[in-house]
């Protein structure tokens, strides 16, 4: 059996709910800006939005694709907060035969930086030097390889938590101590980057299918040397060149394609893609931008549905 | 609506086209809470989730 619960307030999302065939899901876990944006949107422009908390509900996996659409729309926008939340009921939603965006390979690849990196190399888009280790005696060797300043990055995480830059040896060892301290097998697996010289911003591109619909400049927040927003980094207008789109294409491609936010920073010799967000944040970037990326996303989701 | 801080009983007030899931802070203490809406259209308080090691985008 599928649990979802009908409240008055999803009733109220489906206004419009006739004025197109299909009903397109929202499964989220926690309203943010962007949710609100997209909730927003679906009725602005008369598109049926079904949303659910995966908070509030239990799955049995072998429910029929009927009932998991009847419960989840036939197109479901993935929005989880929670990284592996949000993959595990992709899994389940995809098995059951619903389209999900983003897709579990898109959302798997872009929520490790480790898979991330691969599939980047693999498609030949640069991107900064990268060693991995997995103890933390061949950690501190590959940062001593890489060179100081060195940025140590866990593989599962957002919002630069527990992203560092570490400027010698002694400092890189008490970083690698202080994870090895923390029970999580992830933290244990060891990515190291060299820092880019860069000027101290990055840059922000939102693809959305085959469109690449905006791009910002992410500035850091005064002392803070990470641009997320979410650590107080501020946007401004960057300019959409034809380079930058053709890397944005080439980066989402690599991934799985969907509905994505590509990083990239202004290397010496280039650009050089750092991440690409499966479940982007777009508040920063909207403050830049004249598109509704919220609309461009419904949009997308009922062309796909169509298909 | 308006509502008590579960954790400093101050006065809070809940926007009336909040969305269920959206989270309000107490002005005092900053403590957070998840806006749930029942099925017949009550609004209750529920302390919100706190930041998970996975959380992001």
């Amino acid at each position: 059996m599928v649990k979802w619960s009908l409240s008055p307030l999803k009733s109220r999302e489906k206004t419009g709910a006739n004025n197109l065939m299909v009903t397109i899901g929202l499964i989220y876990d926690r309203i943010r800006w962007e949710e609100k944006a997209l909730i927003n949107a679906s009725k602005k422009a008369g598109i049926s939005l079904k949303t659910v908390d995966a908070k509030k509900i239990y799955i049995n996996p072998s429910e029929n694709t009927k009932t998991f659409q009847e419960a989840f729309g036939s197109i479901v926008i993935q929005r989880c907060i929670g990284y592996f939340r949000g993959l595990h009921i992709t899994a389940i939603l995809e098995n059951a035969g619903l389209t999900v965006i983003n897709s579990f390979r898109t959302s798997l690849t872009c929520g490790n930086k480790l898979f991330t990196t691969l599939a980047l190399t693999k498609a030949g888009i640069l991107s900064p030097k990268t060693l991995v280790a997995f103890t933390p005696e061949t950690a501190l060797e590959a940062s001593d390889k890489v060179g100081y300043p060195a940025v140590l990055k866990p593989v599962v995480g957002s919002w630069g938590r527990l992203v560092a830059l570490v400027k010698d040896r002694e400092s890189t060892q008490a970083i690698i101590e202080a994870r090895e301290e923390i029970r999580n097998a992830l933290l244990h697996i060891y990515y190291v980057q060299e820092f880019v010289k860069r000027p101290p911003r990055d840059i922000r591109i939102i693809v959305i299918g085959k469109e690449v619909v905006a791009a910002s400049y992410r500035h850091p927040p005064p002392g803070e040397w990470r641009t997320n927003v979410a650590r107080g980094g501020t946007s401004k207008p960057c300019p959409v060149t034809n380079e930058l789109k053709e890397l944005a294409l080439k980066a989402s491609e690599a991934v799985g394609g969907g509905v994505l936010a590509v990083d990239c920073m202004e290397g010496p010799n280039g650009f050089l893609v750092h991440e690409v967000n499966g479940t982007m944040e777009f508040r920063g970037i909207s403050s830049t931008t004249e598109v509704d990326i919220a609309k461009k996303v419904l949009e997308y989701a009922v062309g796909v549905a169509k298909k | 609506m308006k509502a008590k801080c579960l954790e400093c009983d101050a006065d809070l007030e809940i926007p009336d086209d909040a969305v269920n899931g959206e989270i309000v802070s107490c002005p005092d203490c900053g403590t957070d809470f998840e806006v749930s809406i029942k099925d017949n259209g009550e609004m209750e308080l529920k302390p919100a989730e706190i930041e998970g090691e996975d959380w992001g985008e």
